[in-house]
């Protein structure tokens, strides 16, 4: 049983409009799993179903095979299942480690009341939470920058905070929305190897939504490819490469070849 | 440090320093004020709680005036103690406060402000409908609260026996007021602050790390209403009465003004602007009919300049350090 994810015939319609129709593919425990597409193909979409931001329409998502899908949000994160957002999506007026131990919520021990009245579950917890938010910042790197404002970090470091965020959460399967949008080659790279260290050494399987193709073809395992909504291939990188429909879809034509 | 010799100062001014000048200049009719003002400013540290989630709260006179009826209720026709009544209509008003908040807290800026603007309304006409609150009449003649003894030792001496209950009512109004902001100041800097804050600053990546948002702001508007529900009872004490009217919309206003006053980013920042708009008021009584206008221009402008508050000008160096 190694599927940790599977997606199920998932369908959304807004109105008239179908941004996912019967979407079914399975995520391997420990893999690096891209959902890629145009612009429109609707990989938000479905990335927000995954992670019950969105209700689905029909079909459902399975996370070791308990349905995760039309739950809310915190309930899909209590399981294991946490997205990342954009950079715009931080606790501005934090620093990188208060954000980073207030994220660490699901691993309280000690109740509300507890941190109130100062029991000893809840000391020993937050002396861990200090302890795991220090081991975080030094394994992602962010020594330099833990006591910055987040709302004083440059872009390339708030993508960082926003994944220290989740990992904080000790997620099994992290959600990467568009970890590499805007970043330069150099950014793209470094991103790119960060993502990989959080997989190989935390064990944490990563699904990510991009359109940056060469970063995807460097980090992914495998690769799904939407397009207006639909599935049209999944595979490894060198498959999807030189899939005539995915090359289709992104240049209209057959006669270019996707730029690496 | 520093903090601890500010508290010792804050409570040897309140406990001692304030009733011997009262007593030296002769002016007993300032316990009552301060009495007041410890009082609103505990109702105020509720609305407070509910802005750290992200919610204009225009409602506390709702449950101020449950609390102030359901401790009248409870002495009058069921003869308990006061100071049981007290926590039970705390309780009272955040049981309500969980039946009503599931609902409307769902929702944002104007349209939760404008709900709970209603709800004083809502429990203004419901006080003069019920036979239980006796309509327009109100409940009159509320006993003073009784004593408090265990196993002989005298904890709480019973008011009406006092030969100063105003006093009597100033020193427990006062120990209310450092409770109530002693715990704000612990819940704030406890976990449950924490998710408040992380919720304040971005509802989807607080639930996105797990935390259940709708629980947590009703819970937050549960203790919030309970402070405004003990604060309405001890006021209908002193009063030894409670009408419909005795909390109005106007009420539920200032409340919320004196939290814009002192500073909505300080734990302690409903009790200063409390104090300070209770006396600007009273102070601006010279002005006549001018009163209100002049009242008014004051807080835009104090607004307009000062919009994190009183506290905000505080001295350099010692920023953030009762956050």
């Amino acid at each position: 049983m190694s599927h940790i994810l599977e997606v199920r015939h998932v369908t959304k319609k807004f109105g008239g409009l179908i941004a996912n129709s019967d979407i079914s593919f399975n995520v391997n425990e420990n893999e690096i799993l891209s959902v890629i597409g145009p612009n429109g193909a609707g990989k938000s979409t479905l990335f927000k179903m995954i992670s019950s931001f969105l209700p689905t329409t029909t079909g459902e998502v399975l996370f070791n095979g308990e349905r995760i899908s039309n739950l809310k949000p915190h309930v899909v994160a209590r399981k294991g299942v946490v997205r990342t957002f954009q950079e715009t999506t931080i606790f501005k007026s934090m620093t990188v480690r208060e954000s980073i131990i207030v994220a660490q919520h699901l691993r309280a021990r000690a109740s509300l009341a507890g941190y109130f009245w100062g029991t000893r579950t809840a000391h020993e917890d937050v002396d861990s939470f200090g302890q795991y938010a220090d081991d975080l910042i030094e394994f992602l790197a962010m020594t330099e920058i833990a006591n910055e404002q987040a709302s004083n970090l440059p872009q390339g470091n708030l993508r960082a905070l926003g994944i220290a965020i989740g990992l904080a959460t000790d997620p099994k399967v992290l959600l990467l929305d568009e970890p590499f949008a805007g970043m330069n080659h150099d950014e793209t790279m470094k991103m790119v190897n960060l993502v990989r260290k959080v997989r190989d050494d935390r064990g944490v399987t990563v699904l990510l939504v991009e359109h940056d193709m060469p970063a995807v073809m460097n980090i992914s395992d495998r690769i799904v490819v939407l397009n207006f909504g639909e599935m049209i291939a999944e595979g490894v990188p060198a498959e999807i490469q030189n899939n005539e429909r995915v090359i289709e879809a992104y240049l209209g034509s057959a006669d270019d070849e996707i730029g690496i | 440090m520093i903090q601890w010799t500010g508290l010792a100062v804050f409570l040897m001014a309140i406990f001692i320093a304030v009733p011997s000048f009262i007593a030296a200049a002769g002016r007993s009719d300032l316990y009552y004020t301060l009495t007041a003002v410890a009082l609103l400013s505990i109702a105020s540290a509720g609305v407070w709680l509910t802005f750290y989630i992200g919610r204009i709260n225009i409602g506390q006179g709702a449950f101020a005036l449950i609390g102030a009826y359901v401790s009248a209720i409870l002495v009058t026709k069921a003869g308990m103690s006061f100071w049981l009544s007290l926590p039970l209509a705390g309780l009272f008003a955040a049981g309500v406060a969980v039946v009503i908040g599931v609902p409307i807290l769902r929702l944002r800026g104007v349209y939760f402000a404008m709900i709970s603007l209603v709800l004083t309304q809502v429990v203004t006409l419901t006080a003069l409908a019920l036979p239980v609150t006796n309509g327009a009449k109100g409940i009159t003649s509320i006993p003073l609260p009784g004593g408090v003894s265990i196993l002989g030792l005298t904890l709480v001496p019973d008011f009406a026996t006092l030969e100063n209950p105003r006093l009597a009512f100033y020193y427990a109004a006062c120990v209310l007021m450092v409770l109530t902001f002693g715990a704000m100041y612990r819940l704030v800097n406890s976990r449950l602050g924490h998710l408040c804050r992380s919720m304040q600053q971005n509802e989807e990546l607080a639930s996105s790390i797990g935390v259940n948002i709708s629980y947590i702001r009703v819970i937050v508007f549960a203790i919030s209403s309970f402070l405004g529900g003990i604060g309405g009872a001890m006021f209908g004490s002193i009063a030894q009465s409670v009408y419909p009217s005795s909390f109005q919309v106007a009420d539920s206003v200032n409340f919320m003004l004196n939290c814009f006053l002192g500073g909505l980013g300080y734990v302690f920042g409903p009790m200063l602007g409390t104090l300070v708009l209770y006396f600007g008021w009273d102070l601006l009584f010279e002005l006549g009919r001018f009163q209100l206008l002049a009242y008014s221009s004051l807080l835009i402008i104090l607004m307009l300049f000062l919009p994190n508050g009183l506290l905000s000008m505080r001295l350099p160096g010692k920023k953030g350090t009762d956050k």
